[in-house]
């Protein structure tokens, strides 16, 4: 089916150490639920150093993909992460996971929750966490911005300030892929720009990626991008075409971006040239 | 009653399976709240009524077959539940009659007159013999060391067992451990509160604790102290009054939680009319 191109380095800048390595190779991936097909023969590669945005409508696969990638669901074909199984290469990835999927009544304070990053997965009798640790998680809440709330439980955070937590505590595994899933849902506008911000300033040594439906991100932010609904609609360059939302979301949507520095929907009229997926 | 504990024996014991009860249900009650176990906790307790039938017809220790009958419903939910092969509540459910029904036909094959099986589905403290003060004892420090060992696990699970996952931490390994574990309270508590009660004893101390501290560490220790106080009240209206322990001791219990849950509600009321700008500037 859909088999895209490994992607080369991109041009921009050549920064990236390991530009040519390949984060995330996925090949003919296929997840089920019972007997529900969540995604359906997926090819992706995603390069060390790139910043791949996935949209796609709800129940299309995104989060599914994420966990693919983490080896947290059972699936058919081939996930390579840095060129071994996901579950062998988990230290290496960083996870945001859904805002709605952890839980904020958990009596537990921003400084253990970013602590609990650290942890050490060998089932250690008496395991404590050590001072490195600690100065680590610190560290973490000061870059993340949220040094004067260590202390607070989370249900006493906002939605930015809760985000921010988990972000810090995916970076405390030092991870050199991290994995984002909505990191921008309820949350205000100033914190939404400093998560960017962050992501920006993370991507220089980090491989990120992201599920989003934030349009300024996909506007500005992400290098590459790859819609999903059950399987890979599109997979290129950061501009979509009429056909592709037709394709995404069955239905023409209004993915105009007002005052951001470059249309996500071409003119009407142009032609495709991102034909990176054989089959649009 | 007081002077009463240092002259009968069958006191001491009482109190003494009521400090090991509430040691187990401080730690377990706030495990199973805060991670939406109850259900399957009942259903855990209830299953182990087969076990003890069980015993009674061929002839073992029927608190035994309780273990037995319990560990087995857990690691059954546990496995089937995991595989995705059914809910675990649906199980739970399942499995909760299933363990009362064998119950009652082991106890019906059983030769000659019904035993006495007030004392496992409603517990009497009162009763409790040595050997079974000796399991109690054994499967307690086990909880708690268990516990305390992998405190920072527990923790990391219990808040968010899909990254402590992704950590690589072998929660399968956790999840099993901690349903072996709920069967090990449910043994413990079927002597104090009776397998038809233990819901109660589990959940109300942890509950009430809950609204006192919002750290895991300090809410399975205010969670111990509830319980044994419970325990020590309602063990003494049960001997002053001469009512059943179990009884006396779940009603105890669930009053002071209510009362409590009661009290923090009218405070939350009055709290949010007197300054109704904090919940605004919590967003």
């Amino acid at each position: 089916m859909s088999i895209s191109p490994p992607i080369r380095a991109n041009s921009v800048d050549g920064a990236w150490p390991d530009m040519s390595d390949t984060a995330v190779h996925i090949e003919n991936l296929s997840v089920y639920y019972g007997h529900t097909k969540a995604l359906s023969d997926v090819c992706l590669d995603v390069a060390a150093g790139e910043y791949l945005g996935i949209i796609g409508p709800n129940g299309g696969g995104k989060t599914t993909l994420l966990k693919a990638m983490l080896g947290l669901v059972a699936y058919c074909g081939r996930v390579e992460i840095f060129g071994g199984p996901p579950q062998k290469n988990r230290p290496q990835i960083g996870y945001v996971p859904q805002f709605s999927a952890v839980d904020r009544q958990f009596p537990i304070t921003v400084f253990e929750v970013v602590l609990s990053g650290r942890l050490d997965p060998g089932l250690k009798p008496f395991y404590r966490y050590s001072k490195k640790d600690k100065q680590i998680a610190e560290e973490l809440l000061g870059r993340v911005g949220l040094a004067d709330v260590a202390g607070r439980r989370l249900s006493e955070l906002s939605g930015g300030q809760f985000q921010k937590t988990l972000i810090a505590r995916a970076l405390a595994r030092e991870p050199k892929l991290l994995l984002l899933d909505e990191p921008t849902a309820s949350v205000d506008a100033v914190s939404r720009q400093q998560i960017f911000d962050l992501l920006a300033e993370l991507n220089r040594n980090m491989t990120i990626i992201l599920v989003t439906h934030d349009l300024f991100a996909i506007s500005s932010q992400i290098r590459r991008l790859a819609c999903l609904s059950g399987r890979l609609v599109y997979h290129g360059e950061p501009e979509l075409t009429d056909s592709i939302v037709q394709n995404l979301y069955g239905c023409p949507v209004d993915l105009i971006a007002h005052g951001v520095p470059h249309r996500v929907l071409r003119e009407h009229g142009e032609e495709s040239v991102n034909d990176d997926c054989g089959h649009i | 009653m007081i002077a009463a504990i240092f002259e009968y024996q069958f006191l001491q014991r009482a109190l003494l399976a009521c400090l090991l009860a509430s040691i187990v249900c401080g730690i377990i009650g706030i495990v199973i709240i805060e991670k939406k176990l109850v259900m399957m906790c009942g259903g855990i307790a209830h299953a182990s009524y087969g076990g003890v039938g069980l015993g009674f017809w061929l002839g073992f220790e029927p608190i035994l077959g309780a273990f037995a009958f319990s560990l087995l419903a857990a690691l059954g939910i546990g496995y089937l539940s995991r595989r995705g092969s059914g809910k675990s509540e649906v199980l739970s459910g399942l499995l909760w009659s299933l363990g009362m029904a064998l119950g009652i036909v082991f106890i019906s094959l059983m030769p000659g007159y019904p035993p006495n099986l007030g004392t496992y589905l409603f517990g009497n403290v009162l009763s409790v013999t040595g050997p079974e003060l000796t399991l109690t004892l054994c499967l307690t420090v086990v909880v708690l060391l268990v516990f305390i060992i992998f405190y920072n696990y527990w923790k990391a699970y219990l808040f968010d067992e899909e990254f402590a996952a992704v950590v690589g931490v072998k929660c399968a390994l956790l999840e099993y451990l901690l349903l072996i574990l709920v069967a090990m309270a449910v043994v413990v508590l079927i002597r104090v509160v009776g397998i038809i009660l233990i819901l109660a004893l589990l959940l109300a101390p942890a509950a009430t604790a809950g609204l006192l501290s919002s750290d895991l560490k300090n809410r399975m220790i205010i969670s111990v102290l509830l319980g044994w106080l419970y325990c020590f009240l309602g063990l003494w209206i049960s001997y002053e009054a001469d009512i059943a322990s179990g009884a006396s001791i779940v009603m105890v219990s669930v009053l002071f939680y209510l009362l409590y849950a009661a009290v923090c509600a009218l405070r939350n009321k009055t709290g949010n009319r007197n300054s109704p700008a904090q919940d605004g500037s919590a967003g």
